[in-house]
């Protein structure tokens, strides 16, 4: 497990990661929009306006994966206090927050076709919107503690006391019967949607993974140079005060 | 055995003291009740003073600004403490920091939230709660207001050496007690309507269940990281 608590291990590993990452996630994104937006049938009910779907549904899947980043790293740093788990919430955070961001809005652009309406107080959309609240907490927390360390430390137990709401989220389209549809692709009895329509949106969700993949293994190598420059800015400065007292 | 009784006497010597500063001058308690009275009847100002609209509301409204008036108070549930060092004192008892934060977790709920309990039927009678409701309103708030002591304790924990935390405090506070409110209002409404409020209460029982397990943990790991 600490084999990858060396920074420059974790640099060589994400190095080689990424050009993958970055391939998956432009082939996916490329074929998986095609078939979203031309190549899949309409629905009989929602016409083209189904393919809202493809945007909508994936970016829900990770606002809550991400969350699941965010309790897993804080988990780690609190229980086996790893270096890189103590960044690793700082990085996902932001990714999170924006997919949440684009899962309340593309909801809401695909809610007043729909519905009618733009937004409607309904447990599922409730409850993504205080995820992105959360999001926000956690983000604020981590610039509010200056002590890079103790706010890495702070945001962990933040975020599994957070873990909380998760079961809300999921469940809340069975506790609220309002608007929103049940689940429909992550069913015990297996996906109730058209295979036609299954295989675009599946293919989207790899390719919003992997971006995410990307993204985050970015942030975290730039978080780590940032604190090896400022490590080193830091001893260069107590030298030249030393050599110059 | 006399370690046993020391630890409880500890205990209770924290909760005592807590709740003599919550009311003493400059003391939390008088304030977040006054905050409870005034900021209910701003409402009738708000939405109009119709008795079928402010019966619909009263429950929701009673228990918003409930846990508004909770949130004001828990800024200060650890920083006088935290500043002038006492603490790092508190830190040292035999009861542990666990014990330090369940105490004053628990003396905050008696000194500043269970007050409000006891106002919320007077309340109620000014925002025309519904009769069949004033039982349920006050068994939803004893069951339901613990769990905002005790997920308020956390983020006043998290936030105890950041300066002017106050607002980064309701951020992260407030998502967590949005179940809370859900379930709490919900039980009210429900008997309202004539319909079986036991599930909400329920619910809102194992938000405060949850919130007793996970509370004194979190907030006492959040304490010893401020005092390193």
């Amino acid at each position: 497990m600490h084999r990858f608590a060396n920074p420059a291990q974790f640099n060589r590993l994400a190095d080689k990661i990424l050009p993958w990452a970055i391939a998956i996630t432009v082939i996916t994104l490329v074929v998986g929009l095609y078939y979203a937006l031309f190549a899949s049938p309409e629905d009989y009910q929602q016409g083209s306006s189904v393919r809202m779907m493809y945007v909508h549904v994936p970016a829900a899947w990770m606002a809550m994966f991400v969350y699941g980043v965010l309790a897993v790293s804080g988990f780690v740093a609190l229980v086996w206090k790893h270096p890189l788990a103590l960044i690793s919430g700082k990085a996902a955070a932001p990714i999170g927050a924006v997919f949440t961001l684009l899962a309340l809005i593309t909801g809401s652009l695909w809610g007043k076709p729909m519905w009618g309406t733009y937004w409607e107080w309904d447990g599922r959309m409730t409850s993504v919107l205080v995820l992105f609240f959360f999001y926000l907490g956690y983000m604020a927390l981590w610039q509010g503690i200056e002590d890079e360390d103790k706010a890495g430390k702070a945001t962990s137990i933040l975020a599994l006391v957070g873990v909380v709401n998760l079961p809300i989220i999921k469940f809340s389209v069975e506790w609220w019967n309002t608007l929103h549809q049940p689940a429909s692709v992550m069913r015990l009895d297996g996906p109730t949607i058209h295979t036609d329509m299954l295989i675009p949106l599946l293919t989207l969700a790899v390719a919003y993974k992997a971006y995410f993949v990307v993204v985050f293994l970015w942030r975290m190598k730039l978080e780590i140079n940032e604190r090896k420059i400022s490590a080193l800015a830091q001893a260069a400065n107590v030298k030249v005060h030393h050599y110059g007292g | 055995m006399t370690a046993a009784v020391k630890s409880t006497g500890v205990f209770w010597a924290v909760v005592r003291r807590d709740i003599k500063l919550a009311w003493s001058q400059g003391g939390t308690g008088t304030m977040a009740l006054s905050f409870f009275l005034i900021a209910v009847s701003l409402f009738p100002f708000g939405v109009g003073p119709e008795p079928q609209m402010l019966a619909r509301i009263a429950a929701g409204v009673i228990w918003v600004v409930a846990l508004l008036a909770c949130l004001l108070s828990l800024d200060r549930l650890f920083q006088a403490d935290f500043e002038d060092g006492s603490l790092d004192d508190l830190a040292l008892s035999p009861i542990g920091m666990m014990g330090i934060a369940a105490a004053k977790t628990l003396a905050h709920w008696i000194s500043t939230v269970l007050p409000l309990v006891v106002m919320a039927p007077l309340l109620a009678m000014l925002m025309q709660l519904p009769n069949e409701g004033y039982l349920l309103l006050v068994i939803s708030l004893l069951i339901g207001t613990p769990a905002l002591s005790l997920f308020g304790a956390i983020g006043a924990a998290l936030t105890v050496s950041v300066r002017r935390g106050g607002v980064l405090m309701s951020l992260l506070v407030l998502p967590l007690y949005i179940p809370t409110l859900i379930f709490g209002v919900g039980a009210v409404d429900a008997v309202i309507l004539s319909a079986d409020p036991t599930p909400h209460l329920a619910l809102l029982g194992a938000v405060t269940l949850v919130g007793i397990v996970v509370s004194p943990f979190a907030t006492a790991a959040a304490l010893r990281l401020s005092l390193e």
